[in-house]
């Protein structure tokens, strides 16, 4: 696994972070926030492209392509597994980001409406492409099966994951490399969502009744997967196991979130992964800190799980790590593996007060050692689609 | 005082008007549909909805309703009632000498 967000650079600095319940939520620098209602998000920090690209590399990608070639080197790395030429014809690449080159897009807007100067750079298409992240992962790695990018708003990189998961399970490769990845921090982006009201002045508190909205988030997860005999005869370093993936539209409304929708997601990932509700110990939730989806995510697993519902753990680490849009479902696939793995539930941090609507056991400001054998990573997306994924202890 | 009074008064009438007609174009609803007493609920309006007529509110008055003062705005007479304070406001911001 490979990740970049604001709580690390890499899983090792990332995990302990997000374990301890450290905040990634700060006030913005990478732009002027003056006329901006909100002032804070969770940005990557100490991230220089020089240490990571030649300039000639670096011409080609936005900062969230850059975040995605990051996230997919860590990853390939720690998976120790190596591409031989014409190797690759049997890996995949699927990628989620919600809206790819924003802030090359947004230069460009700015050059031509604003300067006048009547001429957009010739790289603005290659780099604002929502599929740059997956092709330069293709490229600078040599894989040449299927390469594509998932677009699902908030539910991109968890979509993408699952189809990835999917082709590696049936036997279409033999491996792929999966995630998402997101660098929206923009203006022009940034006072859409001011539009929205959604986010919250000062920080993103999931399940607390004073909850105020989502935070602005940045970054990139990646996940090398392959089957698990795959990974045992060359004795690879297996961090986790995806067992299920489940997905469904709310078919309702374009913003606003249905209980039957995520329910019926959580329950398609349970069955794909032979699951039952009481194989689950903890839900990485959605949690985006808004009043709407913070009730109706509590009312789908309460459908779900009946009254396992309060035997399992529950928590957002949006509360750490912001809300990344399209890469949220990678950088949450990665703390649910971690979780597994070291029998600990990152917390929901800033949370001030219990809401009768959110009666769930969200651990509250603190992780906490645990028990889980299974786990789910929610996703739910503008849009009402859903995409959950399901994970075992191995 | 009493002049200033008198004109927003007129003024008032001319504000419920035309935030009925605003209303109107930003649902897509007949005119005659629209009533200063509608709640929004009545109108058919999911948060969405709302968030769009206050943009439409917004443009058409040169006002920026901030998110507490959305948080109240349930009905039109709600609206009406806030748009009239955020537009004495703007007219005569708080501080400075009447």
């Amino acid at each position: 696994m490979g990740v970049i967000c604001a709580l690390g650079n890499d899983l090792a600095s990332m995990w302990p972070a997000c374990r301890d319940g450290h905040p990634g939520i700060a006030a913005i620098t990478s732009l002027d926030t003056t006329n901006i209602r909100y002032k804070n998000g969770a940005e990557v920090r100490g991230f220089d492209p020089a240490q990571h690209f030649q300039p000639t590399q670096a011409d080609f990608l936005d900062r969230f392509a850059q975040f995605a070639l990051v996230a997919a080197r860590e990853a390939l790395a720690s998976s120790g597994l190596t591409f031989s030429p014409g190797e690759g014809a049997r890996t995949a690449v699927v990628t989620g980001s919600c809206v790819g080159g924003q802030s090359t897009q947004d230069a460009g807007f700015v050059s031509i409406y604003q300067q006048k100067t009547n001429r957009a750079h010739p790289l603005t298409i290659p780099r604002c492409m929502a599929n740059a992240g997956a092709s330069h992962i293709a490229m600078e790695l040599g894989i040449s099966g299927p390469v594509y990018t998932i677009s699902t708003a908030c539910s991109s990189a968890n979509h993408a994951m699952g189809q990835a998961f999917w082709m590696v399970r049936s036997g279409l490769v033999d491996a792929a490399i999966t995630g998402g990845s997101e660098a929206p921090f923009s203006f022009g982006f940034l006072k859409a969502w001011e539009a929205m009201r959604i986010v919250a002045p000062d920080t993103c508190r999931p399940f607390s009744k004073d909850r105020q909205g989502l935070i602005m988030g940045e970054g990139a997860g990646m996940l090398v997967l392959e089957s698990m005999e795959a990974a045992q005869a060359r004795g690879a370093n297996i961090l986790g196991e995806i067992v299920g993936f489940g997905m469904s539209s709310d078919a309702g409304h374009i913003t606003s979130p249905t209980v039957e929708g995520p329910a019926s997601a959580m329950r398609s990932a349970l069955a794909d992964g032979g699951l039952a509700p009481e194989d689950i110990g903890y839900i990485n939730a959605h949690g985006t800190g808004t009043a709407g989806n913070d009730r109706m995510e509590t009312a789908a697993i309460r459908s779900v799980f009946a009254q396992h519902a309060d035997k399992l753990a529950v928590s957002s680490t949006k509360s750490m790590h912001g809300h990344a849009l399209g890469a949220a479902g990678a950088l949450e696939a990665v703390a649910t593996v971690m979780a597994l793995r070291d029998q600990l539930v990152p917390p929901t941090i800033n949370f001030r007060v219990p809401d009768p609507e959110c009666d769930l056991d969200i651990v509250a400001n603190q992780g906490r050692p645990a028990v889980i054998g299974g786990a789910l990573s929610n996703s739910f997306a503008f849009g009402g689609l859903n995409a959950v994924l399901a994970f075992r202890k191995i | 005082m009493h002049a200033i009074a008198g004109e927003t008064l007129t003024m008032s009438d001319d504000i419920t008007e035309k935030v009925l007609d605003v209303i109107a174009a930003s649902k897509r609803m007949p005119r005659e549909q629209v009533t200063a007493t509608s709640t929004f609920e009545e109108l058919g309006m999911d948060s969405l909805s709302g968030l769009n007529l206050i943009f439409d509110i917004e443009s058409a008055f040169d006002v920026s309703v901030p998110d507490e003062v959305l948080e109240r705005v349930k009905s039109v007479p709600q609206l009406i009632e806030n748009l009239k304070l955020l537009l004495a406001q703007k007219a005569a911001p708080p501080g400075l000498p009447q």
